[in-house]
């Protein structure tokens, strides 16, 4: 039993939702929504954003991701936790075809976003960026750009020019990121005169304004500060009714504080994978128990 | 108390570092040497003839390189347009593309063309285009600046680019920004100072460059008013009137020489000063 | 916190079928085709230079290189005189300008304050900026007369002896032509010599000083014999530049179609000639002739050029050209 993560770590995720138990380990009846819900809505059937089946990946002759089998949620927030090049960060770029960009680097197996192959041989991996965003560990706002140049360049770049629509774009894009009322008044500035912890938000509503369907968010937090890791939590929580985020993440009570469901990766494996009071209070996997309670890693 | 041949030691090291600051003094004395007198022969002979008038025969006093400074300008444009867009393309290609297989080949290729004497592409741009058009002309002046140009424009541009953090490239892509507008609006753009800086720099260069004029502009004692036409410039101006037998000439080539090195460390404190600015921002 | 109003990005594909577009094929080919121009530079030249030098190669053949006379009238040429210059005025640089560089890159490495390095620096690009015709200007009206006056009187009186440095003596000469050359190299050499030393990692030095070796000591043992090779590059690309060094060479060199045994007398050099003959080159022949020492001085500095590269690069550590 995890010492440091208790019920009281649970209270910012809403409803768990069911899902489908993809851990390797035998499968077990999946566990029932929170009382409140059960009473006003009937359970709804959870939608899966991505569905990966048998994904291995290499870079060269080395083998980052071993035959993983997994099926993210959509509308919810999916942790991916695990020890320092157990591969999470590989496989939450093979999301978004990021990967690729590394020389020698192939995969096998399939992902599916919402039913469409995102490597078939006809997909643009642009397009799939399009629909996939991603915020990267350290926040990267472009230096040339403004403030609103740096949240609109996804929309211009991509043809948009009708100026009242991105104009509202850009208020909604900011106030998603919680931005919009610190920077109203400059959005002239250049996007690198915020603090890190207003750029990493900077830099989530430039992903936001292109309206991806899904944001993964790698490690969004380990360069800020506890007060700006708490804001950017708090948006993540509010993020979920509307998009699928998944985020990965080294910090455990992270993990347990934003997301519904975790995934443990170990070695390139996925090791388990549940709702995520499931993983930290009741692990099946041994090796899971070990994780998170802190034995290594 | 050190043995005698401990202090012998020590005193050679003194020695030697004495030797290496009259290195550095030797090395900066022709600078200085230059300077003066350039400053000295030139400064009386800069008068307002000088700026406007057209150069007289030989023997005559008076007379101005009004045409060769005009000239100088025309011949860094037409330089100028022909040789940065490839230069700069190249050097994107080289940068963004590949920097492995051929991509090496072409960085090492560049290199060595930036040591090839330029009074070969003067034989080129005599080749080329003197003989096919059946003289001396402003173009093929500036076509044999220009193939100095993209060699150098070329590299520069690429170790400027090189440096902008994969970072802003991997966030653009992950925007789902296509490739190529990620190169053109986002790193060239974080580049562009030091892009300019690589221009300028090369315009500094061919702006004395002498021997590449010598058959394709070859010079000229008129304005020049087309493009088929010679074209005076400073260098040629100033060669000329250096091993000229007329003391006349001779002044007037130190006057030359003068506002052909101000142009020079203009272009260079543009750029010293574009530095500074990035520096700061 | 706002809802969302649209779910996609307003007229681009939702779905991931859409047809791949050409912007990227087009940019890259484009930037390729310019990257290849560098490829077509070496294919130009060599065109220019074979074709232009094609009728003197066949008058003459190999015999072009040793023969030591060059006729207009009897169109009778050789690049014997040509080569024999440019190697003496090369190698009076190199003697010259190599000790001076390094000497001045030990002093900006190690030795100088740090308040004098950027503006000495500087005062290095600076020399590197003037062009050569300032330089042969002055070389012409102030550095040669001086040159005759002093050491060249001196030296033709004490050492005259030497056929090196026998009379009559001019102020345009040989000797006037590598001093002007080593000028004019210092830049490149001393720069170079500098990245190539301020590349020695400072754990070397330390464990010089570490054994109580002094200052001159510390950088004979561990800079300089470490950074060998790649002064050898600077050396060896100093002296690229250096044979191909045209105008300033061409108003101080006098300009003498002799092989003389003495530095003190004119002469002259392949690129200083293609410079004063190449105007008034009356016949073909002429002409030609002038185009193969084009090609000769372009081949011996290509090869040059090369093989400093390739010394420097061999002390260049991986990894240390990308970002």
């Amino acid at each position: 039993m995890n010492p440091v993560i208790t019920r009281k770590t649970f209270s910012m995720s809403d409803q768990a939702k069911p899902v489908a138990d993809s851990s390797p380990s035998a499968p077990s009846p999946a566990p029932q929504a929170g009382p409140a819900a059960a009473a006003s809505l009937p359970a709804p059937k959870a939608e899966v954003a991505f569905d990966i089946q048998d994904l291995s990946i290499f870079y060269g002759k080395h083998q980052a991701i071993k035959n993983v089998h997994l099926q993210i949620p959509a509308m919810s927030v999916t942790a991916i936790i695990g020890p320092s090049g157990c591969g999470k960060s590989t496989a939450l770029r093979a999301l978004n075809r990021m990967h690729e960009l590394t020389p020698g680097a192939r995969h096998t197996g399939k992902i599916l976003m919402k039913g469409e192959d995102l490597y078939a041989p006809h997909v643009d991996a642009t397009v799939v960026r399009r629909r996939v965003g991603m915020v990267f560990q350290k926040s990267n706002p472009f230096p040339t750009l403004s403030i609103s140049e740096n949240v609109l360049v996804g929309l211009r770049l991509n043809g948009v020019r009708d100026k009242a629509f991105l104009n509202k774009r850009l208020e909604e894009s900011l106030r998603m990121a919680a931005l919009w009322d610190e920077v109203k008044d400059h959005l002239n500035r250049p996007g690198t005169s915020l603090s890190g912890g207003q750029q990493q938000r900077l830099c989530i509503a430039r992903a936001l304004a292109v309206r991806p369907e899904i944001l993964l968010m790698d490690e969004p937090c380990s360069a800020l500060d506890p007060i700006a890791t708490a804001k950017v939590e708090e948006l993540i929580h509010a993020l979920k009714s509307q998009y699928t985020v998944v985020i990965v993440t080294h910090n455990m009570q992270q993990a347990a504080r934003v997301s519904e469901n975790t995934a443990f990766f170990y070695m390139g494996s996925l090791i388990e994978f549940g709702p995520t009071e499931q993983i930290f209070m009741n692990p099946k996997n041994p090796q899971t128990e070990a994780y998170v309670s802190g034995r290594f890693g | 108390m050190l043995t005698g041949y401990a202090r012998y030691r020590k005193f050679k090291s003194a020695f030697m570092s004495g030797l290496a600051v009259v290195c550095a003094l030797l090395v900066v004395l022709p600078l200085i040497l230059v300077f003066f007198h350039l400053v000295r022969m030139g400064v009386t002979s800069l008068n307002w003839n000088f700026f406007t008038k057209l150069p007289l025969s030989a023997g005559e006093e008076g007379g101005g390189m009004a045409n060769a400074i005009v000239g100088t300008l025309e011949l860094m444009g037409l330089a100028l347009v022909m040789g940065v867009p490839i230069g700069l393309l190249g050097g994107i290609y080289l940068s963004e593309y590949g920097s492995e297989g051929m991509g090496s080949w072409i960085r090492f290729g560049a290199d060595v063309l930036n040591g090839v004497p330029s009074i070969v592409w003067g034989l080129v741009g005599f080749t080329l285009a003197v003989t096919r058009m059946g003289g001396y002309s402003a173009f093929a002046g500036g076509l044999a600046l220009a193939f100095i140009m993209i060699p150098l424009v070329l590299r520069t541009t690429e170790e400027v680019l090189v440096l902008v953090p994969n970072a802003y490239r991997e966030a653009g892509l992950a925007l789902g920004i296509p490739r190529w507008k990620i190169s053109l609006n986002i790193v060239l753009r974080t580049a562009f100072k030091g892009i300019v800086t690589g221009v300028l720099l090369s315009l500094g260069r061919i702006a004395g460059e002498t021997a590449p004029l010598l058959f394709t502009a070859l010079g000229s004692p008129l304005w020049n008013t087309s493009l088929k036409e010679p074209i005076a410039a400073l260098p040629i101006q100033v060669y000329f009137y250096a091993i000229s037998p007329f003391e006349d000439q001779n002044r007037q080539a130190w006057a030359g020489a003068l506002v052909l090195i101000l142009i020079v460390f203009f272009l260079s404190a543009t750029v010293r000063v574009l530095t500074s600015w990035r520096k700061k921002s | 916190m706002s809802k969302v109003t649209t779910n996609a990005l307003p007229a681009t594909a939702a779905d991931l079928t859409e047809p791949k577009r050409w912007g990227n094929q087009v940019f890259e080919g484009l930037t390729f085709l310019s990257a290849m121009m560098i490829g077509v530079l070496f294919l130009v030249l060599a065109y220019v230079l074979v074709s232009g030098s094609r009728l003197a190669v066949s008058q003459f053949g190999w015999s072009f290189l040793t023969n030591q006379h060059w006729n207009p009238v009897t169109e009778n040429f050789g690049a014997l005189t040509f080569i024999f210059g440019t190697i003496v005025t090369s190698a009076i640089a190199l003697i010259i300008a190599v000790p001076l560089s390094i000497g001045t890159a030990i002093f900006l490495t190690d030795l100088a304050p740090m308040w004098m390095r950027q503006p000495l620096t500087s005062v290095i690009e600076m020399l590197a900026a003037v062009p050569s015709v300032i330089w042969g200007l002055w070389g012409l009206f102030v550095l040669t007369p001086w040159l005759q006056s002093y050491p060249y009187t001196w030296l033709n009186k004490h050492l005259g002896a030497i056929p090196l440095f026998g009379a009559p003596i001019s102020a345009c000469c040989i000797m006037s032509a590598g001093i002007i050359v080593a000028i004019m190299i210092l830049p490149i050499v001393t720069s170079v010599s500098r990245e190539i030393l301020r590349s020695v990692p400072d754990l070397q030095r330390e464990a010089a000083y570490g054994l109580g070796a002094t200052r001159w000591e510390v950088t004979r043992i561990a800079v300089l014999s470490y950074a060998r090779r790649g002064l050898m590059g600077a050396a060896v690309l100093g002296l690229g530049r250096a044979l191909g060094e045209t105008m300033a060479v061409t108003m101080v060199i006098g300009n003498s179609p002799k092989i003389q045994a003495s530095l003190l007398q004119p002469g002259w050099t392949l690129a200083s000639s293609i410079a004063s003959q190449f105007g008034e080159a009356s016949s073909d022949l002429s002409r030609s002739a002038l185009f193969e020492l084009g090609l000769v001085l372009v081949g011996v500095t290509i090869l040059v050029n090369i093989g400093a590269l390739l010394l420097i690069r061999s002390i260049e550590t991986p990894g240390s050209r990308r970002a």
